[in-house]
């Protein structure tokens, strides 16, 4: 396929996602703030950290409000990583690539889009939870429809791959930054708000239920540990970046004890560290730490898809690129 | 609460109605469609009317508003009510158009090698030289299985008496196919029962029948061409309906970006590496399509397209240069040219035609601008025109400096009464001003595709159909035949057949399953 459409359907898939996860956390938060005490304020702040966009946000919001938090998230044109703007830039891309994807998905994002665009016209949003709700629904349907409309060859396999990228960066910074907001109050280890915030961390995932077939009782570690080693939960992040080798490897073709480039070495690395990876060893070392290094690798990650797909090849290598 | 809309009250004044006959009486195959209209509901048919709007909105077929508020987007205005093309009249567009478009690809294989129309004094020398259109780039070239206009839209109208007639060729890259296609899948949903009662010809297989003639194109020896669609980019007003092509075909859509050229061929970046092409339907003009050609400054094209196509290494369709088929000069000479190079007569006229290069004629135009129609001859999409009936004093004199001063550039055509079609305006229809712009394929054979395009002047008393001029479109039904009705129930009962068989087997292994689980 086309470099330029393959560079479009990966960054589709992640935008889309992307408005997904924001979607998921904030509305976590709207209902968090209704069971914590007035301390609840400062809870919209980690929102921000959370995202990476902090100096983007104190550029133009002077505080940390329910109100500017949520505007700059959701319907912010301003903020490139808003609901709004990844869906504006997802359906973007969705135009470009209408010859490749399915009608049915291509209606179904911009019919996705429509929905938060026609949204962010009114002044207040009635029924937060109703709305963050239908845009979780309409990401999902957007991945079931890829899935059940689409051949699974290489366009299918960007997206995945572009969507597990995606997933395995937003798990590593929800786990990272929750995690120092919640722990270092002490006070609250124990108490009933200790097992509210685990749980709405794990919420913030899609992760809870999940979590509780697996572990019943919530505790720290474990949590931490569900999020990034569980093999079977679709959003921890070993099993994204399996995910993603196994569409890179479908991609490329080549076999799963070698590699041919840069970027299948890179994830090969990334998801043998996971799979030996020690819960006890990683807290030991710092989870900061780990979740820092992982973040990083994954974007070295993201740079090497990049390097050997999309990039435009001047003609003369491409001699050697085509051999 | 709405009322129910009948035609009652609607009156064709004077107008050929593509509905009517006169007040009151519709034309023959429209009359199942009227009656379905009128049995309709209170408010029903302004409910279907919306409903088609949204479906439009929902796919995604829309063209962005600039300037104003950030991502205003509409879609293309329609109007639900089709019109009816009734078996007899669509024959003789059928037959007409394919001789005009076997005729004029004649003529430019002529123009671009030994000219024999010139030198046989049928049309004159000057006609070439001074047309904007001609490409001295192409003289010479011999495009693939010797075809050049591989896709045409033509317009056609109708006059007062209801006479059909060609307004103008486009054979550069003619737009719109797509607004048919979605119409026609919209129209279905709206009137699903009359629809098929009326034995409307089918178009979706316009996909189809435009790959096999892209693909016939193919360079000699490659089995399974790779056939590209070339568009400027998504900023292109009609990128919806390259896209749109390209995914119905099941082909790439390929910028200019996308494509090298590497030893003697062109191809394209993919992430296996560069691949080969064999097959480009460009939706770029000449003047874009390769800057070492043409256009130094267009980095829409591929620099060195036109020297593999020259070696026959990849096939263009339309091929560069059949511009100069549509020029509106040109278009007065059709009728001679289909007898010079077919001896025939032309079966669908053209329109009387003033040239204002001939002084005689010219002098004619310039006492008659207001009654004339004059067009530039090489703009379209209704710029450069002088509807001389609509137009001031001021606007005359204007236009009379222009033509004095580069004659070559206008043409002049009478004031037609153009036909009308019954269109929703409120609560009511009122009758407004249609063209048709059906589409031809031109591979092994030449096709016609069954309908087309049909545009309406929205606003009341309008002549411009034009989209950017705030026309509008109807879907257009082409009735078949009477004997083609026989043979299209009996396949839809042998169809039901087969399927209540698998209906059958369906429930037969579901309960296996049930037994097994």
């Amino acid at each position: 396929m086309l470099s330029r459409t393959a560079d479009a359907i990966y960054w589709l898939a992640r935008y889309v996602e992307r408005a997904e996860n924001v979607a998921r956390f904030v509305d976590v938060n709207f209902t968090l703030a209704l069971d914590l005490p007035h301390e609840s304020a400062a809870q919209w702040k980690p929102m921000i950290l959370t995202t990476g966009d902090e100096s983007e946000f104190s550029d133009r919001y002077d505080e940390f409000s329910e109100e500017n938090v949520v505007k700059f998230l959701t319907f912010d044109r301003e903020n490139p990583n808003s609901i709004l703007s990844c869906l504006w830039q997802a359906r973007e891309n969705a135009r470009t690539v209408r010859d490749t994807i399915s009608s049915e998905l291509w209606e179904q994002i911009n019919h996705f889009y429509l929905l938060v665009q026609h949204a962010s016209k009114q002044t207040k949003i009635d029924s937060p939870h109703k709305f963050f709700a239908e845009i979780k629904q309409a990401s999902h349907l957007c991945t079931g429809i890829a899935d059940s409309t689409m051949s699974h060859g290489e366009p299918w396999q960007f997206a995945r791959l572009g969507r597990t990228i995606e997933r395995a960066d937003k798990t590593a910074r929800i786990l990272d930054v929750k995690y120092f907001m919640l722990l270092p109050k002490t006070d609250h280890v124990g108490s009933p708000y200790d097992a509210l915030l685990w749980s709405a961390l794990l919420k913030s995932a899609s992760a809870f239920e999940m979590y509780r077939k697996r572990f019943r009782a919530i505790h720290p570690d474990r949590v931490v540990e569900f999020l990034i080693l569980d093999q079977h939960f679709s959003r921890s992040i070993r099993f994204c970046v399996k995910g993603a080798e196994r569409s890179l490897r479908l991609i490329t073709g080549s076999e799963s004890s070698s590699y041919a480039s840069p970027v299948e070495r890179k994830l090969g690395q990334l998801r043998s560290e996971l799979d030996f990876a020690d819960i006890g060893e990683i807290l030991e070392g710092g989870l900061h730490e780990y979740l820092d290094t992982f973040q990083e690798n994954l974007n070295l990650v993201g740079g090497a898809v990049f390097d050997t797909f999309f990039a435009l090849k001047p003609v003369s290598a491409g001699n050697k690129a085509a051999s | 609460m709405k009322r129910t809309m009948k035609f009652t009250d609607y009156q064709t004044d004077g107008f050929y109605d593509e509905l009517f006959e006169k007040a009151g009486v519709p034309h023959e195959a429209a009359k199942p469609l009227i009656a379905k209209i009128e049995s309709l509901p209170p408010g029903d048919l302004h409910r279907r009317q919306q409903a088609a709007e949204a479906a439009f909105l929902q796919m995604g077929v829309t063209f962005t508003v600039y300037g104003s508020d950030e991502g205003t987007e509409k879609i293309f205005p329609f109007d639900i009510v089709p019109r009816v093309i009734e078996p007899g009249d669509w024959l003789q567009i059928e037959r007409g158009l394919k001789q005009r478009i076997e005729a004029l690809n004649l003529f430019i294989n002529d123009v671009y090698h030994d000219q024999n129309i010139i030198k046989d004094g049928i049309i004159p020398g000057e006609l070439l030289n001074s047309a904007d259109s001609f490409r001295p780039q192409c003289v010479g070239l011999t495009p693939q299985r010797d075809i050049w206009i591989h896709v045409t839209g033509t317009d056609l109208v109708r006059d007062q008496a209801g006479k059909l007639m060609v307004l103008e060729d486009n054979l550069r890259c003619p737009s719109g196919v797509s607004y048919v296609l979605q119409n026609r899948e919209v129209l279905k949903r709206t009137f699903p029962n009359v629809f098929q009662s009326m034995h409307v010809q089918p178009v979706y297989d316009y996909p189809n029948r435009l790959l096999a003639a892209l693909q016939y194109l193919a360079p000699r020896g490659v089995a399974e061409p790779t056939v590209v669609v070339l568009t400027p980019g998504m900023y292109n007003s009609a990128y919806f309906e390259h896209a749109y092509l390209a995914q119905q075909m099941g082909v790439e859509l390929v910028e200019g970006s996308d494509l090298v050229i590497q030893d003697g061929f062109v191809k394209m970046r993919t992430t296996k590496g560069f691949q080969r092409v064999d097959v480009i339907y460009r939706r770029i003009d000449d003047d874009f399509i390769d800057p070492k050609v043409f256009r130094e400054d267009s980095c829409l094209g591929v620099p060195g397209l036109m020297d593999v196509y020259r070696r026959g290494n990849v096939a263009l369709a339309n091929a560069p240069g059949t511009g100069i088929a549509d020029d509106k000069a040109v278009y007065a000479y059709v009728p001679q040219i289909i007898k010079y190079y077919l001896n025939q007569d032309m079966i669908l006229p053209n329109v009387e035609t003033y040239l204002c290069s001939e002084p005689n004629q010219l002098d004619f135009v310039l006492k008659n601008l207001d009654k004339l129609v004059v067009k530039a001859v090489n703009l379209s999409g209704g710029y450069g025109m002088l509807i001389g009936p609509h137009s001031t004093k001021k606007e005359q004199t204007e236009f009379a400096a222009q033509i004095r001063e580069c004659p070559r550039n206008f043409i002049a055509q009478p004031t037609l009464g153009l036909s009308r079609a019954p269109t929703i305006v409120g609560d009511d229809f009122e009758g407004r001003h249609v063209d048709l712009r059906p589409y031809i394929l031109y591979g092994e054979d030449i096709f016609v595709m069954p309908g087309g395009l049909t545009r309406v002047a929205l606003r009341k008393g309008s002549l411009v159909v034009n989209s950017s001029q705030g026309g509008g479109s109807k879907d257009t039904w082409v009735v078949a035949p009477s004997d083609g009705r026989a043979e299209q129930s009996q396949g839809a009962s042998s169809q039901s057949q087969t399927q209540s068989q698998t209906q059958k087997t369906n429930s037969k292994s579901q309960t296996q399953g049930a037994k097994d689980a």
